[in-house]
């Protein structure tokens, strides 16, 4: 009975090791393929296309929500000690260190990163992968690194944007609805915010949230059980992986770069 | 190749969108616009206690910014705070008289150089040391003086 239990958590402790194994594998060969990017940059474009434009609006729309909250939320508190003025930094920082990335990263996860889990999945569901290697082409690089590639290089522009629109957006509420001052709104911003500290930290943020979100989902895909009910549970766990990965490391990093 | 085109074009726009968005949070949110003058000419002060002054806090003459303090430093001789303060070039008519001042913006705000103008016809250069300092006031310290006054007047 004991040695039973014992068993299987032995059983199922080799088989998490396993996955990390063939997923530091499958990113080892993701990294590999680059070449393959930079001799057909028409792969890499679609891929940016598919995860990043075509999340521009909703990223568009959260960040101004966001940001308009914030507005109001900081307003009524910061009000109570009569520092309204300083409205923008809150907003600004807020949005720029913390919620710009994150939000940002759980968004394309569930939009972008459940649609390459689900891709990759019935891609080895109808063995299209083996169909490739059949043909003597690297499935992980012709078809894995540009989709990793596209996550990477739209993760931070589609951050920026959040943080862009989200910083209009507490303005609109701040200075157009509850009359904050335009000048001390701006002014007080910019000598708060540092470059180096808040935005280049942010967009390294971004960067690594990138690496993780679009690497699990791909992974998923690519080790899901090939079919329907595999790839449906792949998909399921490559959002709930990513957003746990992104909010877990996210403190991490906050505690590595903000923490003087 | 049409709608190869089309997706390039795209591609295209968001990148520039995104750029456009950085360019946006570095120029107008952040202090980048203000923090890269490593031009102007440098001043020294000694202070007796600097307070909370940092790095990049604004040195203010008569209520405007003509520079921000660069660094602050500890003499282990002298016991005293050394701050590095970098002058804006366009204001190069500091007498060399000048009381250095170290306040506080409102009664919780962050703590600012201010610069008072002597009467001297000389000017500071690159490098001088501002002779005249007066220390940061200490919160603590002014009610602890206050109550000492009160106790000893009666």
């Amino acid at each position: 009975m004991l040695l039973d239990g014992l068993a299987r958590l032995g059983r199922s402790g080799l088989g998490a090791l396993e996955r990390l194994g063939r997923a530091h594998l499958l990113l080892a060969g993701m990294l590999l393929g680059v070449g393959e990017i930079l001799r057909r940059p028409g792969l890499l474009a679609a891929q940016v296309f598919n995860i990043g434009v075509l999340s521009m609006l909703i990223i568009g729309v959260s960040g101004l929500f966001v940001g308009m909250v914030l507005g109001l939320q900081g307003y009524y508190v910061l009000a109570q000690f009569g520092a309204a003025e300083s409205l923008g930094v809150m907003v600004a920082a807020s949005l720029v260190r913390e919620l710009g990335p994150v939000v940002t990263a759980l968004l394309v996860a569930g939009r972008a990163g459940s649609a390459l889990t689900a891709e990759i999945g019935l891609m080895k569901a109808t063995e299209q992968l083996s169909g490739l290697e059949m043909m003597a082409v690297d499935p992980v690089r012709r078809i894995l690194t540009p989709r990793f590639f596209g996550g990477l290089i739209a993760m931070p522009l589609l951050a920026a944007m959040f943080s862009a629109v989200g910083v209009l957006g507490g303005y609109f509420v701040g200075v157009g609805l509850l009359g904050v001052d335009s000048g001390s709104f701006w002014s007080q911003m910019q000598s708060k915010v540092d470059f180096h500290e808040d935005i280049v930290n942010g967009v390294v943020k971004s960067a690594v949230f990138g690496v993780v979100v679009t690497w699990i989902a791909l992974f998923q895909g690519h080790d899901s059980v090939p079919t329907s009910e595999g790839v449906s549970r792949a998909t399921t766990r490559s959002v709930v992986h990513a957003a746990l990965a992104v909010l877990g490391l996210d403190f991490v990093l906050t505690a590595l770069m903000f923490g003087d | 190749m049409g709608k190869q085109r089309g997706i390039e074009i795209l591609v295209g726009l968001f990148m520039a969108t995104g750029f456009v968005a950085l360019f946006f949070l570095a120029m107008q949110v952040s202090n980048l616009s203000a923090a890269v003058n490593s031009e102007g000419y440098r001043l020294t002060a000694r202070f007796s206690n600097v307070g909370s002054l940092k790095a990049r806090s604004p040195v203010s003459m008569a209520g405007v910014r003509v520079g921000r303090v660069e660094d602050v430093s500890f003499d282990k001789e002298t016991y005293e705070a050394v701050v590095t303060i970098r002058i804006d070039p366009g204001v190069d008519t500091i007498p060399d008289d000048t009381f250095a001042n170290v306040f506080t913006a409102g009664l919780l705000g962050e703590q600012y150089v201010s610069l008072e103008p002597g009467g001297s016809p000389e000017y500071l250069r690159d490098g001088d040391e501002i002779a005249h300092t007066q220390s940061a006031l200490i919160l603590e310290q002014m009610i602890g003086q206050f109550l000492f006054s009160k106790a000893g007047g009666e």
